[in-house]
């Protein structure tokens, strides 16, 4: 059962990454990188030059398999979640729970963090790690009581898990942004969209990959 | 009757251990991956997997 679950999810979270991977390449990517045109511009007006870690190829390629480990990560998590729970893994049911997650990691945590391009202006790191982290399980689990239990106290208490956060939401920093608004705002729609596909493609794809494996019997 | 539906049970029961065991094993791994690729600070870490923290909404920098 093991190798079945950690074959799954990396076949499956190959083939998403690659495929998120690509679609970064020519959406959020560019973006990323028209920004750090406008923010290397103002370090250098104030005295401060300092050039990307990675450029070109080599770029490319660190960004490809950072985002295949991430699919991996999500189809695992995907397929950790639906087993506890004794949901029945198949392509659509996968791929729905995925929608979920995106709800939860993707539209819940950019109510209070918008996705950001570099240049931005930033508060401190780690409290916004610890408040994404904290949205994001809050509202998956938040999800969880509202959709899998039938008990009205459950819903209420989902529907609190989902709202409760937006109380404790990082204070924005002041705006001094040095990347023009319209990039801002395309990135963040871009951002929320490839999220969506990675969740939704790392899901859909492990269902696939499962009841492929399943029908052999020697993979039981 | 009895005997063949206890060792059902017991049976089910085993198989449902064993899947928990699965989804342990899956949930920290998961976590771990993108702990790694969207979290961690080390500086290496951090510039291979800038562009993809930036494009999943991770907080970054």
């Amino acid at each position: 059962m093991i190798a079945r679950v950690l074959t799954t999810g990396v076949i499956a979270g190959l083939v998403a990454g690659l495929a998120v991977a690509a679609l970064q390449h020519f959406t959020t990517t560019p973006l990323i990188l028209a920004a750090e045109v406008y923010e290397t511009a103002q370090h250098a007006h104030d005295g401060a030059v300092e050039g990307a870690a990675l450029t070109g190829l080599s770029r490319t390629a660190a960004t490809s398999v950072a985002t295949i480990a991430v699919s991996i990560g999500y189809a695992l998590i995907l397929l950790a979640a639906m087993l506890i729970s004794g949901d029945a893994i198949a392509p659509r049911r996968v791929a729905l729970w995925g929608a979920c997650a995106f709800a939860a990691t993707g539209l819940a945590t950019s109510l209070g963090l918008a996705p950001q391009l570099p240049g931005m202006a930033e508060t401190d790191l780690t409290a916004r790690q610890i408040w994404w982290l904290a949205t994001a399980l809050s509202t998956g689990a938040g999800l969880f009581a509202l959709l899998r239990l039938d008990s009205a106290a459950a819903k209420i208490v989902g529907v609190a898990l989902i709202v409760a956060p937006h109380f404790f939401a990082p204070q924005p920093a002041t705006p001094e942004s040095t990347a023009p608004a319209e990039l801002a705002a395309r990135f963040a729609a871009a951002s929320l969209a490839v999220q969506a596909v990675s969740w939704a493609l790392a899901g859909a794809l492990a269902g696939l990959v499962w009841r492929l494996l399943s029908r052999e019997p020697e993979a039981s | 009757m009895t005997a063949n539906s206890s060792v059902n049970a017991a049976a089910l029961a085993s198989s449902r251990l064993e899947a928990l065991r699965a989804a342990a094993v899956a949930l920290v791994l998961g976590f771990g991956l993108v702990w790694l690729a969207g979290f961690a600070y080390p500086e290496s870490v951090h510039d291979s997997a800038h562009d993809t923290r930036h494009a999943l909404s991770f907080p970054c920098h």
